[in-house]
């Protein structure tokens, strides 16, 4: 994407009218920053060595260029829950976090959940199990959510439920069955 | 999103003087719940990203609940905080307030220095198009004539009406906490409700931190009122919003008297604001309906409510009657 000068605060501006060739994105500014830099991600227990721009968030960082594209991007300004992933087991928002920031901590996405003999989740097989899902966009960031919402210990009811799943917003409007889904999945696995 | 340099921290010292290095124009980053959002607006564009996670492994990242009070960590995240059981008993208005705040994924993230220096939300300051005397100075207030609904009734000025919208910040306001940090010119303490600056003429200047100052800890002290401590909060929907108006209130009882009382409001003011006004009202006096509705009305006594925000006064009343019962109610 390229900027006007006239876009820029005027700090900025007059840095640049000081003599300094003008070329979005491409010159280094002040910080220090270099244009990329060396990554390396562990997404699912394997280790991903990525060259990126500081920029990049954790959520482009999985689908653009780990090729995982389970996980979504809805607003990617933290407030749909679509893009949540476990980092070091909890859930936040990859859309929220800078790629480089990540380095180190172990990464969990929606790939990531099934056995590798591919026997789903128990949260997967309930989604599917109580139709918790319409259109499924929300549903990585939803299963992601509700697997740490049970390991955390805050789905002991249907209320807890519905307040701790808060952050993943449906626009299908599947709430109940979710809630369905959630309370399943918890007493399975507590079982297991 | 500007471009940027990233510098992880070593240690605070270090987190200091990398951002000291580049002055105005660094930002240092924790959880990033605030920080890139607003960077992926344009509306922050810093050279320089400090990101201090690593204090987290050190004290910046311990809560310690002791006879003297209660000592949080500025790296510690809010839920963290929300779920220790010490803080549940002892300080349930801290609690409360932090679980009731954002989403479990946020606040998983959201470090509770950076919960208290949160941007405000109003839609001018977050849309780069508009005037906003926060954003840019002399530009403007986009708000004062336009949407408002969300806009603070409190601490208002012909410069800004943008609403500080934490809930965190209005339990340690009413506890008095101090928060302490470490700067280029060394470490200080700072009393909460001297922490922020009401917009006035100067809009952009939010806090009495200094360029680099970083927040290292908060401590809350200890008192017969904190355990009969309650945070109510009002909004659209029940859950994942923010307040249209909110209470923080302690209170230290006998029998029906209160020998002492700690009253905030926040959804309704510029920056967190502790309401001396109701408090007055109620110190000493027996706690029923009809003391607490007079504590309410000292509250907004000085509301400057604009076009699309005039139920946030009596919102902010009713929430004032409703925490103050509640209080008195608890069972501790």
């Amino acid at each position: 994407m390229q900027r006007d000068v006239s876009d820029l605060q005027s700090s900025e501006a007059s840095e640049i009218s000081a003599g300094m060739p003008f070329i979005p994105f491409a010159s280094a500014p002040a910080g220090g920053a270099s244009e990329t830099e060396a990554v390396e991600l562990s997404i699912n227990g394997e280790n991903y060595r990525l060259t990126l721009d500081p920029r990049t968030s954790l959520l482009d960082a999985i689908r653009d260029h780990a090729g995982l594209t389970g996980t979504k991007k809805g607003c990617d300004h933290g407030q749909c829950g679509a893009c949540t992933v476990h980092v070091a087991g909890q859930r936040v928002l990859s859309c929220m976090t800078l790629a480089v920031m990540a380095q180190g901590e172990a990464v969990t996405t929606i790939e990531g959940l099934a056995s590798p003999e591919g026997k789903l989740h128990p949260v997967q097989q309930a989604f599917i199990d109580n139709d918790g899902l319409q259109c499924g966009y929300c549903t990585p960031g939803q299963i992601m959510s509700a697997v740490a919402c049970i390991n955390e210990g805050h789905a002991n009811d249907d209320d807890e439920i519905r307040e701790f799943m808060s952050g993943n917003l449906c626009r299908c409007a599947a709430y109940p069955n979710i809630v369905a889904a959630v309370r399943q999945a918890k007493a399975e696995m507590e079982r297991a | 999103m500007n471009r940027f340099g990233y510098y992880k921290a070593r240690d605070t010292g270090d987190a200091v003087a990398a951002a000291a290095a580049h002055a105005a124009r660094a930002q240092f980053i924790a959880g990033g719940t605030n920080v890139v959002d607003y960077m992926k607006l344009d509306v922050l564009q810093p050279d320089r990203l400090v990101d201090i996670n690593v204090l987290a492994k050190d004290v910046h990242g311990r809560i310690d609940v002791t006879s003297e009070g209660l000592h949080l960590g500025a790296l510690v995240r809010m839920a963290e905080a929300q779920d220790h059981p010490d803080i549940k008993r002892d300080y349930p208005v801290i609690a409360e307030s932090l679980m009731l705040a954002a989403s479990q994924q946020i606040r998983n993230m959201a470090s509770l220095g950076g919960n208290i220096l949160q941007k405000t939300r109003c839609q001018y300051f977050r849309e780069t198009s508009w005037p906003c005397n926060k954003r840019q100075p002399g530009s403007g207030c986009s708000a004062l004539e336009g949407i408002n609904r969300e806009h603070a009734v409190l601490g208002t000025s012909p410069a800004c009406i943008a609403t500080y919208h934490g809930d965190f910040a209005q339990a340690l306001i009413a506890l008095d906490a101090i928060v302490s940090t470490a700067g280029p010119n060394g470490n200080r303490q700072i009393p909460f409700g001297q922490l922020h600056r009401l917009p006035g003429d100067t809009p952009e200047v939010e806090t009495v931190l200094e360029p680099g100052e970083l927040i290292t800890s908060i401590d809350v002290p200890a008192g017969p009122h904190t355990r009969r401590s309650h945070y109510l909060k009002i909004r659209d929907r029940q859950s994942y919003q923010f307040a249209v108006a909110s209470v923080a209130v302690a209170l230290d009882l006998d029998g029906d008297r209160v020998r002492d009382v700690r009253l905030a409001l926040g959804g309704v003011a510029t920056v967190p604001w502790r309401s001396g006004e109701a408090e007055a009202v109620i110190r000493g006096n027996i706690l029923d309906e009809r003391l607490a509705a007079k504590a309410a009305e000292a509250a907004f006594a000085g509301a400057e409510p604009r076009q699309y925000n005039k139920f946030k006064v009596p919102a902010g009343k009713a929430a004032i009657v409703r925490a103050l019962l509640e209080a008195k109610a608890m069972r501790i």
